[in-house]
């Protein structure tokens, strides 16, 4: 293709004009991206590292982003990546004891702790407290912890934390069930002690 | 064969997400409606995913939000 000499100077300003459209897309997602990155490391300054790296990167690689589609969910994948590579995983050591406890075990744990068996569940929810969610996530291993914050607190479907993690829809389901429960065993560790 | 709460507490999670099939989700609900026990702690299951999802985190530092808009590529 030959260009004339003012095809070029065109070009250039129209994608000068995309760029800072896709920048000013990404910033407005940074609050949800930083949400998930919160929730993903153990502290907030490390969070907002790997929140950087994440822009970072994006703002150097945003030709490979295809306009229309999920940004959110790119953002994301770029900065669980990111997370996997930078070695996280010295606690490389995936959950695959037996687990004991149920899917009720929560309940039974919030309930025996009060000796109240009068059972009004809007009062058992009540005893928990959003800094235990926080607490119980971060003892979660990562792998369960991935797919849990991905799917029940960033709204992903299961399609995409499987694109965004890399692996199958059957190992997000089968992690997010286990996840749960490993969650919900830390929260009553976190609740009651 | 699991005694019926057990297998109930199995089905909880495929429940709430609405993956069961309707042979399933009907057995399911034929047991939660002669069981206090059960039917309590599913509501408290469906009550727990929402705690979870929105359980707060303090949102960004305006600091770094300044950090990442400056690393946009600068205007020419």
């Amino acid at each position: 293709m030959s260009e004339t000499g003012s095809e070029t100077p065109r070009r250039l300003a129209q994608e000068a004009r995309d760029r800072v459209r896709f920048e000013e897309e990404a910033l407005a997602l940074a609050d949800q991206v930083y949400r998930v990155a919160r929730h993903l490391v153990g502290s907030k300054e490390e969070a907002e590292d790997l929140v950087q790296e994440t822009y970072a990167r994006a703002f150097r690689s945003w030709r490979s982003f295809t306009p229309g589609t999920n940004l959110r969910a790119w953002l994301l994948r770029i900065l669980t990546n990111l997370n996997i590579d930078r070695g996280r995983r010295k606690q490389r050591t995936p959950d695959t004891q037996p687990l004991e406890e149920g899917d009720y075990f929560l309940y039974n744990r919030l309930e025996e702790s009060t000796g109240d068996s009068t059972n009004d569940e809007e009062r058992v929810v009540e005893r928990l407290s959003q800094d235990d969610v926080v607490t119980a996530l971060s003892a979660v291993p990562h792998d369960f912890r991935d797919v849990i914050v991905l799917v029940d607190i960033g709204d992903f479907s299961y399609a995409d934390a499987a694109q965004i993690l890399d692996i199958p829809i059957g190992t997000v389901m089968s992690r997010l069930h286990r996840g749960r429960r490993i969650l919900k065993r830390e929260m009553a560790e976190a609740a009651t002690g | 064969m699991l005694d019926p709460c057990a297998h109930c507490e199995e089905m909880m999670q495929p429940y709430v997400d609405g993956v069961l099939t309707e042979a399933e989700r009907d057995e399911a609900e034929a047991h939660l409606a002669g069981c206090s026990y059960c039917a309590r702690r599913y509501r408290f299951e469906e009550e727990l995913r929402h705690f979870v999802k929105i359980s707060a985190v303090a949102p960004m530092d305006a600091s770094l939000k300044q950090k990442l808009a400056a690393l946009r590529t600068p205007l020419e």
